[in-house]
């Protein structure tokens, strides 16, 4: 029973998260492995492999610039020899690519010596060194979009002052998404362009937002990303007020559509000041914060479907459903979400329009936090959340780490109907419709409904369109939107009678 | 400090003018997910890849220094 | 770079070093006790106390030295460089470059050309011998040339001699060349008796690696008027003594930032391997300092054949890489396969702690046991700790946190 513990640990060698949990993942897989991990060595990170029984006294030296292997197995022999495949795997894809990495640029300051007219600097780095990269970027006069998470707030509200001093937007940390002069930048879609400008400090809300309007006849000047906590009392919504003052001199935008989880009141104040004294037209979204007083020029929008109908100025139909998609289950709803926003979305629909309470690990206002021994309350879980993807691939790159969840859920009988999101676009994951597919397709016994919403385009790499197909080829009800996922749901455990 | 500054001014290749975000064409410089220079170049867009290690052998704090030093 | 490096001498180090008129051994790198100095640097001291007469044999000299009978200081701290193990004591003949400019003076030994040499460890009769040739005849020699000349201007071989293979630390084939041609009229002209002339032109007609001590100099000359500016990350000293490698900061002026050296990567002279190599020394890294040596690879494809895949292009790649960590190229010294790019020039620690691109230094490997001599050579490159440690206590020095 005891596992055989063996660490490697080599000196001064980087590889970016995606690429070790990539080859963490085959070696994980090799039988007789219990658990394996291939770590950069920072102070959190061998924490992290600490906690997984993966750090053995060898590796206690081992720097951030340091990469650490973990493997735990029944022996040592397959200990080693899962060794050497991960010493295979790393050094593989290396060999190809020499010749050409060799004068790879080694920094920002390197990088604009190649292509001096850089406007932005994309930093996606471990959270721990992304704001020291973002203020080497707006030195240099370049705007910045931080992917990375996990940033101390201390940190980028330091960053934003300086930028808001050099004139530099900072978008992020945490920023997924944005679609600047028409260029989709990390996880965006390609949707048409047009006179809608988005501001969102969610990532998932700002696609599902530009999704739905191009979708709709609509269009999207810029999309501007400001970072999840843009809007918190401690960073002030720097960044959203820089956004708007960029907007609303932009000549191709004509109507503003602002996003956000419910900002800080003081925060909502200086925002609505400052769209007060606009000409445009704004539509502000602040999921889960009803009854706002809004400006003249502005109109409030509860979810992010209706942002993308005021800023269309039309409804967005619900798409048709056949007769006999809807059939009445008893249980509970569970939704296994992707994206933060999407599932905040899902809190508010189901809070207003449900029969019972409703639970989650990112609770709104007038939700509670998620209990494990909970069996009568609808329960909605944001995958994205720190507690989920410390150390692990974000589940839009990754779905399969919503994989084991959705498994055991479809096995539970007290479920009605599972709510599931499918964020396509750049930088998501090349089939994750496909993914889930397949996990649908290994547990046939399944009685709950499985209902989801495509976020994304026709446009995009991954084609919305067969995204669907896939889908409902598996028995998925695919919904036009995720609130009309929602409610699909909801009809489904509360009536017998369908919508059709 | 000063001289750090005035330093960084002649060594930060070229003195670059400062630009709108909304403005001006799109170039991008991409540091970390090696995935978001594919994509951007897939797309067209001119983008740099910096191959990025973590700085100061991997101490963050001395790297957040490195940055307001100039680096 | 606005410097103007001029070769004006040659003279007893102890002339133009007072501090040498004792029994005072100077050496490469940062400083360092007997204890724990490498077998190369020992076994040099020893022939060098045996040569200036301090004790009748190496044994006894070895006894002196563990024994405080002479006291160690790093070549540095006097304006002075010295290639490897970098012994200078009283009766050498030191070259003096003065940089016009700032009206600063350098110092460098000369170049005893290959095989057991000091520099490497060596401290037999033929090493001892050889030094004192040079002592009484090639140092008066040049000297009386050089003077005559009325100094050489030196920045103007660094130019030419890039455009014809040299980097100035592992080949210096070109420049020994030119320089000869420069001197030999004036080594004609003051010359007493032509056999010895002919010694003097022979040895360093043969002497492939004369012009590195020249460059080391010149490097030292141009390099300290660099110290001490305020807020400077510019390194104006690099390394060794095969223990530590050191460097030095402008803004932190002599402060040392020391971390054990590393272990050179290169090609043996047939019958040595990695297991005979002593770790890297020498003040050369000073030419680095300045742009060239491994900085200048691209210039120089043959050297580049010490390491690893030995192609071309793989010169360029150092040189482009480097260029990744100066404050900015010098337009004066440009090499020809880089479309006439300059050489990457002042080495900021800033930019090497962040990117982790450690400086490249061409060097030559020397035996770890005394009195051997060279194995091989090959490049090494500057440990990051000292660019870290050093950029902690610039920060320390500005209050930036």
């Amino acid at each position: 029973m005891s596992d055989f513990i063996l660490n490697e640990v080599r000196k001064r060698m980087y590889l970016d998260s995606v690429a070790l949990m990539r080859i963490s993942r085959v070696i994980k897989e090799t039988r007789g492995v219990r658990e394996a991990a291939l770590m950069m060595g920072t102070p959190s990170n061998q924490e992290i492999l600490a906690d997984a029984g993966l750090l053995a006294d060898s590796s206690k030296g081992a720097q951030g610039s340091d990469l650490i292997i973990g493997i735990r197995a029944e022996s040592e022999m397959v200990a080693r020899t899962a060794l050497a495949e991960a010493l295979n795997q790393i050094s593989a894809p290396k060999r190809q690519s020499e010749a050409e990495t060799v004068t790879e640029p080694r920094s920002v300051r390197g990088a604009l010596k190649i292509q001096p007219n850089t406007t932005i600097a994309l930093i996606s780095v471990p959270g721990e060194f992304a704001i020291a990269e973002g203020r080497k970027a707006i030195t240099r006069d370049l705007h910045v979009m931080i992917f990375s998470d996990n940033v101390p707030i201390e940190q980028e509200v330091a960053l934003k002052q300086e930028a808001q001093k050099l004139g530099r937007l900072v978008m992020g940390p945490d920023c997924g998404t944005a679609i600047i002069n028409g260029v989709p930048l990390a996880f965006a879609n390609k949707v048409n362009r047009g006179n809608i400008g988005v501001i969102g400090a969610s990532w998932t809300g700002i696609q599902e937002v530009t999704t739905l309007i191009s979708k709709f006849g609509g269009g999207i000047s810029h999309a501007i990303g400001v970072g999840g906590r843009d809007l918190s009392s401690q960073v002030g919504g720097i960044s959203t007020l820089m956004a708007i003052e960029m907007l609303d001199s932009d000549s191709a935008t004509t109507h503003i559509v602002i996003i956000s989880k419910p900002p800080d009141t003081k925060v909502i104040e200086k925002i609505l000041e400052r769209v007060n004294k606009s000409r445009k037209k704004f539509t502000i979204c602040f999921l889960g914060a009803d009854d706002i007083q809004v400006p003249w020029n502005a109109r409030f929008a509860p979810t992010l479907k209706a942002a993308a109908e005021l800023a269309l100025s039309k409804p967005i139909d619900s798409k048709p459903l056949k007769a006999g998609d809807i059939r009445f289950r008893e249980g509970l709803i569970v939704g296994l979400y992707s994206g933060g926003t999407l599932c905040t979305e899902a809190q508010y629909v189901l809070m207003r329009e449900a029969r019972r309470s409703v639970t989650s690990n990112i609770p709104l206002k007038g939700v509670s936090y998620l209990k494990p021994d909970d069996h009568i309350s609808d329960r909605v879980i944001d995958l994205g959340a720190d507690e989920f993807t410390k150390g692990k691939p974000h589940p839009m790159i990754d779905p399969s780490t919503r994989d084991e969840m959705l498994r055991n859920t479809l096995r539970d009988p007290s479920v009605g109907a599972v709510l599931l999101d499918v964020v396509i676009g750049y930088g998501a994951h090349s089939n994750p419709a496909g993914n889930i597919a397949a996990v649908l397709n290994s547990v046939p016994e399944r009685r709950a409904a499985v209902i989801a919403s495509v976020t994304g385009t026709d446009d995009d790499p991954q084609n919305r369109a067969s995204q669907q197909a896939i889908l409902e080829q598996s028995d998925v009800i695919v919904a036009a939107s995720n609130v009309d996922a929602v409610r699909i749901a909801l009809n489904c455990v509360q009536s017998g009678q369908g919508m059709g | 400090m000063s001289s750090v500054r005035k330093e960084s001014a002649e060594t930060g290749s070229v003195s670059r003018r400062s630009v709108g975000l909304l403005d001006s064409p799109v170039e991008v410089v991409n540091v970390g997910l090696e995935g978001f220079y594919q994509e951007l170049k897939l797309a067209g867009v001119p983008v740099v890849h910096v191959s990025w290690s973590p700085p100061a052998n991997g101490d963050p704090k001395m790297a957040d220094i490195l940055s307001k030093l100039g680096a | 770079m606005s410097g103007n490096p001029v070769w004006i001498d040659v003279l007893p180090a102890e002339k133009v070093i007072p501090v040498l008129k004792d029994k005072v051994v100077l050496h490469a790198g940062p400083p360092i006790s007997w204890e724990r100095m490498c077998g190369p640097l020992k076994g040099a001291i020893a022939g060098a106390i045996v040569f200036e007469k301090w004790a009748p044999d190496l044994a006894t000299a070895t006894e002196m030295a563990a024994g405080g009978g002479v006291t160690f200081h790093p070549n540095h701290h006097f304006g002075a460089v010295g290639p490897m193990t970098g012994i200078t004591t009283r009766s050498m003949p030191v070259m003096v470059v003065e940089n016009r400019t700032f009206k600063n003076r350098s110092f460098c030994t000369l170049n005893e050309g290959l095989g057991k040499v000091m520099r490497f460890g060596g401290n037999d009769q033929e090493v001892l011998n050889r030094l004192a040739w040079m002592r009484d005849v090639l140092g008066p020699d040049l000297g009386s040339a050089v003077r005559a000349a009325g100094g050489i201007e030196l920045k103007g071989f660094i130019g030419r001699g890039l455009s014809m293979g040299d980097e100035m630390h592992q080949r210096n084939v070109a420049c020994t060349s030119l320089i000869l041609r420069a001197i030999a009229p004036w080594l004609a002209r003051t010359a007493k008796d032509t056999n010895r002339l002919a010694e003097v032109l022979a040895s360093i007609g043969a002497n492939d690696q004369f012009f590195l001590n020249v460059a080391m100099a010149m490097g030292k000359a141009i390099m300290d008027p660099v110290k001490g500016i305020e807020g400077s990350s510019v390194v104006t000293a690099m390394c060794r003594n095969g223990t530590d490698f050191g460097i030095r900061v402008s803004a932190t002026g002599d402060q040392w930032f020391v971390a054990p050296v590393e272990m050179p990567e290169g090609l043996y002279f047939a019958g040595y391997g990695p297991a005979d190599a002593n770790p890297d020394m020498g003040d050369s890294a000073i030419v680095e300092t300045i742009g060239v040596g491994g900085f200048a690879m691209a210039a120089s494809p043959a050297v580049a054949g010490f390491v690893g895949a030995g192609s071309a292009s793989s010169a360029l790649a150092f040189t482009r890489t480097m260029s990744q960590i100066v404050v900015g190229e010098n337009p004066q010294w440009t090499i020809p396969a880089l479309d006439f790019a300059g050489v990457p020039t002042g080495i900021d620690i800033r930019l090497v702690a962040d990117t982790g691109i450690a400086p490249v230094i061409n060097t030559g490997i020397a035996h770890k046991e005394a009195g051997v001599g060279q194995v091989g050579a090959g490049v090494v490159r500057a440990p990051l700790d000292c660019f870290i440690h050093a950029a902690r206590a610039l920060s320390n020095k500005l209050g930036v946190q």
